[in-house]
């Protein structure tokens, strides 16, 4: 119950941090150091990708986790790194277990005086923006429910850099807000199309579209341009 | 699209405009001055993509557009091709590396600034609304704001100008009045289909019939997505018209 309350406690915390006046790289410290805490981990690290896809070591809970970071971004291995790469959590990594797999990190993460390793993914619809990286002094597997905490927080990251993002760059925010807005009007227009080709309601339509886009995994807007565009056609959106 | 704000710069325009005046270069004019920057101006689309100058302020906009049709790039042809509006506040930083012939052409022209803004209704593009600075700087947010505004009201009136029969006045009012409602869209797309038209003429052909039938182009668009109206090519074919007969 005690940690439950701090949990609320913490999640409270960092949706303050997100409102007004906001340091994105104080936000993630604390944010990391709210990981060792909650998690019970010894140390935390985030790294992020920067406008070329290139990870960065962001900030760490203590420096020997930044050191560890920079180490694996400089040998190209680790978990981290896979995480980064495949999008999936990287949970309950025995180091002393692991040489094989990454033969130069887990000896220099033996070597830092960690036993235990986690790599979660910061995940912003179907790109992986960073990961978070949790880091034991001993073997103590992590639970499923220590697990959707990581995920949380990792989540939180990412939310948090979206707003550091729109505040910086209002001009992106927008041109994004402006093409969110003329995707509304297409997928209008498609809706129209679909209904009148198939004989339906528009709100049929709609159901009958977001049916396609989610099936074919494709985006909802892309799905309307290509409808009014004449490259997909209604009746191959019917038979979904 | 029908802010208050849209309609009353298209009113500007319109009131007190001498007969036969340039409606567009009214508007770029009163463009320059309203958002501001140095210089406007207003490129069309053409089957090919951007192509056309339809007005300019005096001033470099008018080359600097046709340069950009030439080149195929700028952030007019962006703007275009995104359907979002394309900023760059400083040119020199950002031009050279994306848009090389552009830029170079731009900077000795004495751009220090340029920002483009797509005029479309959803898949439907117009052009683009071009804006250019003799300094460095990004528009303020009342800035970026009222370009938008001189945006909307621009693809109002290319609307209006595209009309095969566009009617002797120009009413702001009417012509703002609902034409972002969700009904205007989705009975665009219907009227495409049973006239075998494209969108724009589809949008066309609905706010002609409004404005024959002194209705405003919500209230048909409404018609048209309950199936009360149709626009079918064959005359004649019109199903339970309020107005009967042939659709237009």
């Amino acid at each position: 119950m005690a940690e439950e309350h701090r949990l609320a406690q913490v999640f409270v915390e960092l949706a303050d941090t997100l409102v007004a006046e906001f340091d994105v790289m104080e936000f993630l410290q604390v944010l990391v150091e709210r990981c060792v805490e909650l998690l019970h981990v010894d140390a935390a690290g985030l790294l992020l990708a920067d406008h070329r896809g290139t990870l960065q070591a962001m900030t760490s809970s203590i420096e020997s986790v930044r050191s560890l970071e920079l180490f694996e971004l400089q040998h190209d291995e680790g978990p981290c790194l896979d995480c980064f790469a495949t999008g999936q959590p990287i949970t309950n990594v025995d180091l002393s277990q692991s040489a094989e797999r990454w033969p130069v990190f887990a000896p220099a993460a033996l070597e830092s005086g960690f036993r235990m390793c986690h790599a979660i993914p910061m995940r912003l619809r179907q790109q992986v923006i960073g990961a978070l990286n949790l880091f034991h002094t001993r073997v103590e597997p992590f639970s499923e429910d220590d697990i959707a905490i990581g995920q949380a927080m990792a989540d939180i990251a990412t939310i948090g850099l979206l707003n550091e993002r729109a505040v910086r760059e209002r001009d992106v925010l927008a041109t994004q807000l402006e093409g969110a807005l003329d995707s509304r009007v297409i997928i209008e227009q498609a809706k129209g199309v679909i209904a009148e080709r198939a004989g339906i309601s528009v709100l049929e339509a709609f159901t009958l579209m977001r049916m396609h886009a989610r099936s074919s995994n494709r985006p909802l807007s892309g799905v309307a341009l290509a409808v009014v565009n004449g490259t997909l056609e209604a009746s191959s959106i019917r038979r979904t | 699209m029908t802010s208050p704000r849209a309609t009353q710069i298209l009113s500007d325009v319109i009131d007190g405009a001498p007969d036969g005046a340039e409606l567009p270069q009214r508007l770029v004019v009163a463009c320059a001055l309203g958002v501001p920057v140095t210089w406007a101006g207003l490129a069309l689309v053409t089957e090919h993509g951007p192509g056309a100058m339809l007005a300019a302020t005096d001033g470099p906009a008018a080359v600097l557009d046709e340069l950009q049709f030439t080149l195929g790039e700028g952030p007019c042809i962006d703007s275009y091709a995104t359907g979002r509006p394309v900023l760059h506040p400083d040119l020199k930083r950002s031009g050279p590396g994306r848009w090389p012939g552009f830029a170079m052409g731009a900077l000795q022209a004495g751009v220090q600034a340029a920002f483009a803004f797509p005029l479309r209704v959803g898949a439907i593009k117009f052009g683009t609304l071009d804006l250019y600075r003799d300094e460095v700087g990004a528009l303020s947010d009342d800035s970026l704001r009222e370009a938008l505004f001189f945006a909307d009201a621009a693809t109002q009136l290319l609307l209006h100008l595209h009309a095969e029969h566009p009617p002797d006045a120009l009413d702001p009012g009417w012509l703002s009045k609902g034409a972002n409602r969700s009904e205007v869209h989705q009975a665009t797309g219907m009227i495409s289909v049973q006239a075998g038209v494209g969108l724009r003429e589809a949008l066309l052909l609905l706010r002609a019939r409004a404005f024959a039938a002194e209705r405003s182009v919500a209230a048909v668009a409404r018609d048209v997505v309950e199936r009360v109206l149709r626009f079918d090519s064959d005359i004649g074919h019109a199903p339970g018209s309020p107005q009967g007969g042939a659709a237009w």
